[in-house]
């Protein structure tokens, strides 16, 4: 009963002073929807990662100089080379494929138009290892992967800007200073994790090294095993070889990684949860100050109401109920914040998420969370003026002026 | 045609009250030894020039303040015994105050001033309004129900004050320079209301004035001079 009275009372008192309370709840509402945001971008990207690691797959290992995983900065390391790629796949038992790549960024060219893109040298079996397919036209066939002949097959981003609606096979563009035939054209994949996964033009490996990029070199191999059971034998293995190539010696580390997909998924979900944890910081001191700012106003608010108080104790209210009118109006301020947080939030994880490309995960505990913690600021942050309130004395305060 | 509880204990009984406030050196002596007693239905007016411990009288008698030695009895309650909230109560149920300044909440209806005693006392919305446009009404303020008090005038809000205080059928009537603010012909409508209002419904007042005029309406005056009663007045 005195409580839905002291919540009109509350709402009475935040409307009349309409503008100053939504100043007032602007921390609360920017902590919350932070909060609210980070968690949701967070929990779409880990997905959206976990998902296209599974695609994927578990029987997939990405070999590359330097080192991804380990921490530290990232060191200088020479390149693979084709003799690299050659030992691997004669040495190491238990492979299905072995796919180098070689990429570089050009620009292409078509008639008056022109679009930058990456270039990738492939082989054969690189369309399975990242599941790309062909919407038109071909893939490379063994003559042209082995002579290193000026074909290509164009992603989706680089047809449209290139032909428009226009039929692209059988065409010739320009990648640098190498004419090149158009035999085929990717299926669109889309955008994902802020990413155009189909901004790319692929050639045969050869003709990468020969026409575009000059040397023999290798900036990455993606090998399938066999039996996933196996990964980690064949992982080792690769390490060994690679070692004794490299002429590592016992005490140094490697300078080229190997990783398999759980290995990325794991490292990049630790990014994301470092991130997520900076950002949940960050709002819970947004969500202090919040707090802060609505015991600063409260306080202002009983200064102001000094007389009112006075007149309700001299009319018979008791302490309690001042101190009820008062908290209830700290934490009807702070969850107008919340809730107002929590609908800014979620549009901002929709906006960010959409832009991304990842899915918009909502986890309906953190929205209650998020709405509990928000009426806890205001309980714990209105306390002080309320009791200031509920202890003024009824002579002094119907005096004040 | 007194009430018939004039007849029995007095409603208000200060015997041998003090008031002092602050300590030692500095302590002001507001009351030396106040002796009172007021019975149901009477209208009584309390002036005395400027710090004579009429307001520290008031104060006490409205449960605001505590005396500081000596008894306050209530209809035989001990109010020097009661805690803060249990004050709150005896004023909530029993005392109606009406002050010079009118204190109305401002930026608020007149009738929502006139219930807010009522939701204290937990009546119910629609209970509420009823009880507060009757005060009103009693008053004379039928039609105005829904203006702030800044839309009225001083004697219009006085009246809008005296209905706050009356709507929850008190005991007594405190009021405390009721006409101090309004001009003579509006100060004699407002005696003519509380005068009414004691007459026809046994409600007993005590009234702190400077007025002699004013002060006329009572059945009787009790000077104050100093901290003590003077002297006590028919009119």
């Amino acid at each position: 009963m005195m409580l839905i009275e002291a919540s009109r009372l509350a709402m009475q008192a935040i409307v009349r002073n309409a503008f100053r309370s939504i100043l007032t709840v602007l921390g609360v509402v920017i902590g919350v929807a932070a909060v609210i945001a980070m968690v949701a971008i967070g929990q779409g990207t880990t997905a959206e990662v976990t998902s296209q690691v599974s695609e994927l797959g578990s029987d997939l290992l990405l070999i590359e100089p330097g080192s991804i995983v380990h921490s530290g900065p990232p060191r200088p390391a020479a390149p693979f080379s084709d003799r690299d790629v050659d030992a691997i796949r004669r040495q190491i038992t238990g492979l299905d494929t072995v796919s180098p790549l070689v990429a570089r960024s050009a620009t292409l060219i078509f008639g008056n138009r022109n679009w930058v893109s990456t270039v990738q040298g492939v082989e054969a079996p690189y369309l399975d290892v990242v599941n790309y397919s062909l919407a038109a036209g071909r893939f490379f066939q063994d003559g042209e992967l082995r002579s290193g002949l000026p074909v290509c097959v164009l992603g989706a981003t680089p047809k449209t800007e290139l032909f428009g609606n226009g039929d692209p096979i059988g065409a010739s563009i320009r990648i640098r200073q190498m004419s090149c035939r158009v035999i085929g054209v990717l299926e669109a994949k889309g955008a994902s994790l802020g990413q155009d996964r189909d901004d790319l033009v692929l050639t045969p490996l050869r003709t990468m090294q020969r026409r575009i990029a000059g040397s023999q070199d290798v900036d990455m191999i993606f090998a399938t095993v066999r039996d996933p059971a196996a990964i980690a034998r064949v992982q080792a293995d690769i390490e060994a070889l690679l070692r004794e190539r490299r002429r590592i010696g016992p005490q140094e580390e490697d300078d080229f990684d190997v990783a398999d997909m759980k290995e990325i998924a794991t490292m990049l979900g630790d990014i994301t949860t470092i991130l997520t944890g900076l950002l949940a910081a960050l709002a819970a001191i947004s969500l202090l100050v919040g707090g802060i700012g609505i015991m600063n106003i409260m306080l202002v608010s009983v200064t102001e109401r000094t007389r009112e108080i006075g007149i309700r104790l001299a009319i018979g209210a008791t302490s309690a109920q001042v101190l009820l009118q008062f908290l209830v109006e700290a934490v009807a301020l702070s969850v107008i914040g919340g809730v107002i947080g929590i609908a800014l939030g979620l549009g901002l994880a929709w906006g960010v998420t959409d832009w991304l490309g990842v899915p918009m995960v909502v986890d309906p505990r953190i929205i209650v969370l998020a709405f509990l913690f928000s009426a806890a600021v205001g309980v714990v942050f209105g306390f002080v003026p309320a009791r200031r309130a509920a202890r003024l004395d009824p002579i002094e305060a119907l005096r004040h002026e | 045609m007194m009430d018939a509880g004039a007849d029995g204990a007095p409603l208000i009984d200060l015997a041998g009250v003090t008031k002092v406030f602050g300590i030692g050196d500095i302590a002001v002596h507001a009351l030396q030894g106040i002796d009172l007693q007021i019975r149901r239905g009477e209208f009584v007016a309390i002036m005395g020039p400027s710090g004579s411990g009429k307001s520290t009288a008031m104060n006490i008698l409205g449960c605001l303040d505590q005396p500081s030695g000596g008894h306050y009895r209530f209809d035989g309650v001990e109010v020097g015994a009661l805690n803060r909230d249990q004050r709150a109560l005896l004023r909530r149920h029993f005392l109606g105050f009406v002050f010079q300044g009118y204190n109305l909440l401002s930026r608020t209806t007149a009738v929502e001033n006139v219930e807010l005693p009522l939701i204290y006392q937990g009546y119910a919305r629609a209970e509420r309004r009823a009880e507060a446009l009757s005060a009103l009404q009693r008053v004379g303020l039928a039609g105005r129900e829904l203006h702030d008090p800044s839309e009225l005038s001083g004697g219009q809000q006085q009246r809008v004050a005296i209905a706050r205080a009356i709507v929850t059928q008190p005991e007594v009537l405190l009021a405390d320079e009721p006409t101090g603010n309004l001009d003579t012909a509006r100060g004699r409508e407002i005696m003519d209301l509380i005068t009414t209002l004691n007459r026809d419904e046994g409600l007993t007042v005590v009234m702190v004035t400077h007025d002699t005029d004013m002060a006329g309406y009572a059945h009787r005056i009790v000077r104050f001079r100093d901290g003590q009663i003077e002297r006590v007045d028919a009119p």
